[in-house]
């Protein structure tokens, strides 16, 4: 079975849990998560809908049409006003190799070539390398722009609308994490091509209000971008995460259900609601923690208040009043229990005044 | 989420069913509410899909698009949609009862009652979840600036008439339903969650089905199991057992179901167009095939909207939340004068007075939201209680006090013994408000007695003569409960007029905002 690339969204989304070891391992090593869920029998339920799929690819060749036009007036008004407009012949270099390591290769020789011509040049779906917890990870962002004064700014762009200006918040926090990856990958390659310089904005481009007209809006990325870097130096790296685990491990979907449960539990995950929106893996390790008692698939916010009442049953003890001596945490829970109880005691003694039933549904 | 609320969490996952969070209804429910299941299609803006709308659980009005793509149909299923919703909408217009409003007079500045009539009742919507909502709004903003062919004879797309006046009421509705402690727009998911915890995350909670299956498991399962069927128990085809609520549409259905059935509407169509006869049989089954779809996603969250309407009518009502019901009927009946006086649609931005008026509601609004809450609900101020902004306890003794004055009036020393913590510090003299009928008393923080006990004095509501008025003063042996936090919210300071708006907020609005353009309409989509 081939590895499986990292990708942006993945990196993303590894960044947004770095402590999850699962996660790092699996897709380190080039794992398909999709596979494994599906056999250890909690299926991912992400997917994607043709009609998203048609109205996005439909986008973004009109974005892109005309020889990159459009796109580059774009960048020139929201980022780059002070510059000569871009010309009609905009340079739009062929990217075309073999291979991801090819593609890379010829984006980088690209990339050097459009920052010595001064002149706006629009990189279509350029490939970028990136290490990622000592693996290497091919990115493909939909389009970078080379300024002519050798500045690289990466475009993102996405079929959610700009209504009035304005994108719904968590599409586009979504999209600027995926943006700060590109940066960062696009980072290695200007240090070492003079006069380049990768721009700490992207530009967004999304359908305006109901139409199919593109707009654009410069997103700084600033606070993405070192969060982001910070996370993936953070990731454990791979070679240790599986240095601890046991000989001849495998996650070969072929095998059966039980010996997989078993291999993957074998590293350590970090679960939290969080996870069901961002990794295949996420109902697998619910079903787990659900099991464990853990209270944080009740939330990450649940668990930072329980402190060191890690489970379930602990945390009920204590507010049976188990413990309250010693630890602040329970003693408020237990405060809590019975303030509860006193209430529920207080409105059931309440008359309930007459509520009519309502008719059943024949439905 | 506070901490009495995690408790609750903790014991639905060892009971296998939700738990109350609330022992009262503090939503208003309408007698009448008008139910709207909507359906969107992936990747486009405000495209919808089809809807269920009504106000009879056995007769849902069905709308369907066979072709979302496609203009035309997209304006006959808002038209239609127009006609059923407003007609419930202004339904409630044209019965009111007379009202008093305080107004601030033009010439001399004063504030001044002013006769004016009210609503005697508005509608109400409901939708499946809080993405329904957000969905309301998305089509009000998508409706509100189109032109009828009578406003605007040169559009080569005009929109149906009543069309953009259901934009304006949308947008209203979902303005409103930012409001805390609202009613006039609810989703059910909002509306469950506030009254019961789940053994699941608040994420999770967004799932009506999900939801339900927790607070009302089937006979022999556990919430949790009954949770996970339908959240994800898929049948045979891969297609799930429980569909989401939408707006949005299951990938699997839109790709192995709908995608096909749509293909072969425009295909039977573009034979149609094509071909010699008019037989258009062919169209009206491939039609009647996407409407069997449509409507068989929509009808199970239907049933569950109602479900839920269902087991909220179970729990007897707040006493305050009619109170905000009363705010919402003012609501309603502003936005009603506002569009007969022709005024025109909300604008895309809000000035900045609007603005800032705006949060600044919000603000109040959510402040006498949780007061009210806790005044009607034992358990939702055992929550208050439990971080020291309100005590209860039994009163140990009453000392009569009196002012210093030539009408001396009665300030009784009250000592009030409870296990509480309250945040009064010695010396800080703050106050402190109970309900009596219905009416805050206030009383002034004294001192801590040597045991914890707590001393108040009380301050008002004890009638103008020397002595109080009977039952104004609690007696030893009473149950209190006292709060530190006042019973009714007050409003911030007055905001300019528009007019007169700081340069440091962008100054006065220009002549420009006035005028709406409508939205660019291109070839290839659509709206």
């Amino acid at each position: 079975m081939p590895p499986r690339p990292l990708d942006a969204r993945a990196l993303a989304a590894l960044a947004a849990n770095p402590g999850c070891g699962r996660r790092a391992l699996l897709d380190g090593a080039g794992v398909d998560k999709n596979a494994l869920a599906t056999a250890l029998g909690s299926p991912a339920a992400f997917g994607q809908s043709q009609f998203a799929i048609v109205r996005g690819n439909s986008f973004e060749a009109k974005v892109k049409g005309d020889g990159g036009a459009e796109l580059l007036r774009l960048v020139h008004a929201h980022l780059d006003a002070a510059a000569e407009p871009p010309g009609s012949g905009a340079l739009v270099p062929d990217l075309t190799a073999a291979g991801p390591e090819g593609r890379a290769a010829r984006t980088a020789l690209a990339l050097r070539e459009a920052t010595s011509a001064k002149d706006w040049t629009l990189l279509d779906h350029p490939m970028l390398a990136l290490e990622v917890a000592g693996t290497p990870a091919y990115l493909e962002p939909d389009a970078v722009v080379v300024h002519p004064d050798g500045r690289w700014t990466v475009v993102e762009i996405k079929s959610f609308p700009m209504i009035d200006a304005a994108a719904d918040a968590a599409k586009v926090g979504a999209a600027a994490r995926q943006a700060a990856v590109y940066v960062l990958a696009l980072e290695r390659i200007a240090g070492k091509v003079a006069g380049a310089e990768v721009g700490h904005s992207v530009l967004l481009v999304c359908p305006k209000d109901f139409s199919n007209l593109p707009t654009a809006a410069a997103v700084d990325i600033r606070r993405e971008r070192s969060v982001t870097r910070r996370q993936l130096d953070r990731l454990t790296r791979v070679e240790e995460l599986a240095a601890a685990l046991p000989e001849g491990l495998s996650f070969d979907p072929e095998r059966p259900a039980e010996e997989l449960a078993e291999a993957v539990s074998a590293v350590d995950a970090a679960y939290a609601p969080e996870c069901l929106a961002a990794c295949e893996l996420a109902f697998h390790c619910r079903e787990r923690a659900r099991a464990a008692d853990e209270v944080t698939a009740l939330g990450r916010s649940v668990r930072g208040e329980l402190g060191a009442l890690t489970t379930v049953e602990e945390a009920l003890a204590a507010a049976a009043g188990a413990g309250c001596a010693e630890d602040p945490t329970a003693a408020a829970l237990h405060r809590a229990a019975r303030l509860r109880a006193e209430a529920l005691e207080l409105a059931a003694a309440l008359p309930r005044p007459h509520v009519p039933e309502s008719p059943a549904c024949p439905c | 989420m506070p901490l009495l609320s995690t408790l609750a969490r903790l014991e639905a996952v060892r009971a296998g069913r939700a738990q109350p969070l609330a022992t009262v209804r503090h939503r208003h429910l309408s007698d009448n509410p008008l139910v709207l299941v909507p359906l969107t299609t992936a990747g486009e803006a405000g495209a919808p899909l089809g809807a269920l709308v009504g106000t009879d659980r056995n007769e849902p009005r069905v709308f369907v698009i066979p072709q979302p793509r496609d203009r035309d149909l997209r304006w006959a299923f808002l038209a239609d949609l127009a006609v059923h919703v407003l007609a419930h909408i202004e339904a409630y217009a044209d019965d009111v009862e007379p009202a008093e409003r305080s107004e601030t007079d033009p010439e001399t500045g004063k504030r001044v009652k002013v006769e004016t009539e009210l609503c005697v009742d508005a509608p109400q919507l409901i939708v499946p979840s809080r993405a329904g909502i957000e969905y309301v709004r998305l089509l009000g903003r998508s409706m509100r600036f189109r032109r009828t062919a009578e406003e605007d004879p040169d559009n080569p797309y005009p929109a149906p008439s009543r069309v953009p006046l259901l934009g304006r009421w949308f947008t209203h509705l979902g303005e409103r339903a930012r409001v805390p402690g609202s009613s006039m727009l609810v989703s059910a998911t909002d509306l469950l969650s506030r009254h019961w915890a789940t053994g699941q995350s608040n994420l999770e909670d967004q799932h009506l089905g999900a939801l339900l299956a927790w607070i009302d498991p089937p006979a022999g399962r556990s919430g949790a199991e009954a949770a996970l069927r339908a959240e994800l128990g898929r049948d045979e085809h891969g297609q799930l057992l429980c569909p989401p609520a939408g707006p949005a549409t299951d990938p699997a259905f839109d790709n192995r179901l709908l995608a096909p059935a749509i293909a072969r509407y425009d295909a039977a169509r573009a034979a149609l167009a094509a071909g010699p006869g008019d037989d258009d049989r062919e169209v009206r089954t491939a039609e009647r095939a996407v409407r069997r779809l449509v409507v068989d996603q929509m009808s199970s969250t239907w049933r569950a909207t109602w479900e839920a309407i269902d087991l909220l009518r179970a729990l007897p009502p707040g006493e305050r939340a009619e109170e905000r019901w009363t705010r919402d009927r003012w609501s309603y009946t502003g936005h009603r004068d506002r569009v007969r006086a022709g005024e025109p649609p909300q604008p895309r931005r809000d000035d900045a007075v609007t603005a800032a008026q705006k949060l600044a509601t919000r603000e109040t609004e959510q402040v006498r939201l949780d007061a009210q809450e806790a005044l009607d609900d034992p358990l939702v101020m055992a929550g208050r209680r439990l971080a020291g902004e309100a005590f209860a306890g039994e009163v140990t003794g009453v000392v009569m006090e009196w002012t210093e004055s030539k009408r001396p009036s009665p300030r009784p020393l009250v000592t009030v013994s409870t296990q509480d913590r309250p945040q009064l510090a010695d010396g800080g003299a703050a106050k402190v408000y109970r309900s009596l009928d219905g009416r805050p008393q206030s009383a002034q923080f004294v001192r801590f007695e040597e045991d914890g006990q707590v001393v108040l004095r009380l301050l008002d509501k004890m009638g103008r003569g020397r002595d109080p008025e009977p039952g104004s003063v609690p007696e030893e042996g009473d149950r209190v409960c006292w709060t530190l936090f006042e019973h009714d919210a007050r409003g911030g300071p007055k905001l300019p007029d528009p007019e007169r708006t700081p340069w440091t907020h962008g100054g006065p609005p220009g002549s420009g905002a006035a005028v709406h353009l409508p939205d660019a309409v291109t070839d290839e989509d659509i709206l």
